[in-house]
């Protein structure tokens, strides 16, 4: 068998294209967190709760209402959305002129709060959700045997993710976002509903979370803790990417996450650290991180 | 944190020092108390169940001994040592607690091992597997039921080693417990002609366990022993069979409940080598109490909740035998009776307080062969209690081992 720094060539592609499976993860949500910076200024420390809620929510859309894992796809980022309207409006607007750290301390609590709420309903242990019967079964791709399911993860996330960016990037309703976080009075000028729309972006930087929480269901435990054992490592992720920069932000998610395989190879120990080693290289390096502007 | 009557809500108001009236009234009561992960990833092994198996015990006992009325009072752990040992601490000093019973967590049980001694309050420790309890953190008010590492390693290891597993890779929770199950299992290996090739140490309740069973898979070994348990046990175990590990290697499941095997579903636990002291359908005793059990819980106990009642019994007939709730009489009784109930038959508690009974190695049956629910285990060998816990002289404990 041939060998790569003295470790057999298959474990270390396993352990990669396990990286790109949490990569696409981090890409996800860090997306999220990096549109919702972007267009409203906002730090949302309440996006693993989101993420969360999402998973919890396709589990109790199976458990209570037998809706299965295709209409969870749909309706858990639908219903986390909604929720995230009624806290746009009702708090996070009222913190857009005063510093962003208010935003960061609301999210925080409101994380809290979600968590406390579903470790109360639902216990601390975690509940367990199936694979779809579509996406059962696995590959054997030569170095691993890998599950189909998490092939869908990578699918599914990498196309929301592009199609995400080229909405934002690439098409009038993106432009017009943009140029209403630049100058909303001027946007709100021209006879657009600015208010309506950074209610929508807050809607979808948190659905998108959510959905990120439905593809975990079935791979992760569904605990009430999920989403606050990733959110650190998604800020790191953004900080790496630059602050507000939507492809760095997707970019940067895959790219830690397959570094980290390759650390779980090399030196397990570290895997849980190498993300913030490299965060401080990068802010030292590059303050405004890889993909930043200016 | 959990209250199970309003009683423990009263006893609360004690602790709190709230109701001054009440300690003056603790000396006519017994209080038992239990400290267990109520919440956690052991919730479903003891838990509630665990809970509702004492509250049988004390009401088959009757609701008094010695004309005290019995008192019980229980709380979550949350898995945190200084959540266990403070909790405990603080029922033994405002509650006059008597007896603890505590569960799940090797390294909760050894925080609570060493109030027990010092504030010299018997305690029961089930479901912490780690055999220091009774060897080198032994003190005088530690019984160990149930099992320990010690006899799951010489039940599960030794059958699959002697069946040619030879090489094992060890998936390993990273706290007392994970390692002491590692350690006793990799001796009862070696002894056998296998070897360990290597481990994984994992952290406890980890979300996602395929880059650590990756790194099993590579090491080519024959046996992939899941040095884990509860929901870690279950998970780790999910995801071997996703990424088809348990095609090329054999899991060894170190420590595994009844309570496991139904999540998991013969399916995918079927052909798997397990230990346990106890098994609902062993015989008339087991299976008059797993369907009083199931009436109230609509599950089969594990044999820990088993093990709850067991030591519940045994406790208030020390008390009873010894006519007073001193410990260090109560304990002296303890160590003198045989223990004969729905748990184990001729059970005895050792001088370094190793509750001593037969244990059994059972293998999970096929989906064709279940015949009724929760018909999930075939016996494959009976051990001995002094062959499943090793002789007393192999004990480190200090009360044993002369000077």
């Amino acid at each position: 068998m041939t060998d790569l720094f003295g470790f057999p060539v298959p474990v270390i592609l396993g352990q990669l294209m396990l990286g790109l499976v949490n990569g696409c993860f981090y890409a996800m949500l860090s997306l999220g967190l990096a549109v919702i910076f972007g267009l409203l200024g906002v730090v949302n420390f309440a996006h693993g709760a989101f993420y969360m809620l999402g998973a919890y929510g396709t589990w109790a859309l199976l458990n209570f209402l037998g809706i299965g894992y295709w209409g969870a796809l749909i309706l858990s980022p639908l219903i986390v959305g909604c929720l995230g309207i009624v806290i746009e409006r009702t708090m996070l607007k009222r913190l857009t002129q005063i510093d962003p750290l208010y935003g960061l301390l609301l999210t925080f609590g409101l994380s809290l709060i979600a968590e406390g709420f579903i470790r109360e309903g639902f216990g601390a242990s975690g509940q367990t959700y199936p694979v779809p019967e579509l996406l059962q079964g696995a590959v054997n791709v030569g170095f691993m045997i890998l599950p189909i399911y998490r092939v869908w993860v990578i699918v599914a996330s990498l196309t929301v993710c592009l199609i995400t960016w080229f909405v934002i990037e690439r098409t009038r309703l993106g432009s017009t976002l943009r140029a209403a976080t630049e100058n909303p009075q001027l946007v709100q000028a021209f006879g657009i509903n600015v208010p309506l729309m950074v209610s929508l972006t807050y809607a979808a930087g948190v659905a998108l979370a959510a959905f990120a929480g439905v593809l975990s269901a079935p791979i992760i435990q569904v605990s009430p803790l999920m989403g606050s054992s990733l959110v650190i490592v998604v800020f790191a992720v953004v900080v790496i990417g630059g602050m507000g920069s939507i492809m760095g932000a997707i970019l940067s998610g895959l790219l830690l996450g397959i570094v980290e395989g390759f650390t779980k190879v090399l030196y397990p120990e570290a895997s849980n650290i190498v993300v913030f080693v490299i965060m401080a290289i990068v802010l030292c390096w590059r303050p405004n991180g890889l993909f930043g502007k200016g | 944190m959990k209250f199970s009557s309003k009683k423990t809500w009263l006893a609360l108001a004690v602790s709190l020092g709230l109701g001054a009236t009440m300690t003056a009234n603790a000396g006519n009561e017994v209080v038992i108390g239990d400290i267990d992960d109520m919440s956690g990833l052991y919730a479903d092994v003891i838990g509630q169940g665990g809970v509702e198996a004492v509250k049988m015990a004390i009401s088959d006992f009757g609701p008094t001994v010695l004309g005290k009325k019995i008192v019980f009072i229980s709380a979550d752990h949350q898995n945190k040592p200084d959540v266990g040992s403070s909790k405990f601490r603080e029922w033994a000093d405002k509650n006059e607690l008597n007896m603890l019973l505590g569960g799940s967590n090797t390294g909760v049980s050894l925080a609570m091992a060493k109030v027990a001694g010092e504030k010299k309050v018997p305690f029961i420790a089930i479901g912490a597997a780690g055999a220091s309890l009774t060897n080198q953190d032994c003190n005088a008010y530690i019984v160990h039921y149930a099992y320990d590492t010690t006899a799951l390693a010489n039940g599960t290891a030794s059958v699959i080693t002697k069946e040619g597993g030879k090489s094992w890779y060890f998936l390993t929770a990273d706290y007392a417990f994970g390692t002491q199950l590692q350690d006793a299992a990799t001796k009862v290996v070696n002894a056998n002609g296998g070897k360990s090739i290597g481990s994984v140490r994992v952290p406890l309740s980890a979300s996602d366990f395929s880059s650590f069973l990756l790194q099993a898979q590579g090491s080519k070994a024959q046996v992939l022993g899941l040095s884990n348990a509860g929901n870690d046990f279950t998970n780790s175990l999910k995801a071997a069979n996703e990424f088809g590990i348990t095609k090329t290697m054999k899991p060894a499941a170190l420590l595994a409940f009844i309570s496991d095997i139904h999540s998991l579903g013969l399916q995918t636990a079927q052909g798997l080598y397990l230990t346990t002291g106890w098994y609902w359908d062993l015989n008339p005793d087991t299976r008059a109490f797993g369907k009083r059990y199931f009436e109230k819980m609509k599950k089969e106990p594990t044999m820990n909740q088993a093990a709850y009642y067991s030591a519940t019994l045994a406790y208030l007939n020390a008390v009873k035998a010894a006519k007073t709730t001193d410990s260090d009489k109560v304990m002296q009784e303890l160590h003198k009776i045989k223990i004969n109930d729905m748990f184990v038959k001729g059970g005895y508690i050792r001088a370094d307080g190793v509750m001593v009974h037969d244990m059994y190695v059972m293998q999970v049956k096929k989906p064709a062969d279940s015949q009724y629910p929760w018909d999930y285990y075939k016996v494959i060998k009976t051990m001995p209690g002094e062959e499943a816990f090793g002789p007393l002289s192999d004990s480190t404990c200090p009360l044993v081992v002369k000077k």
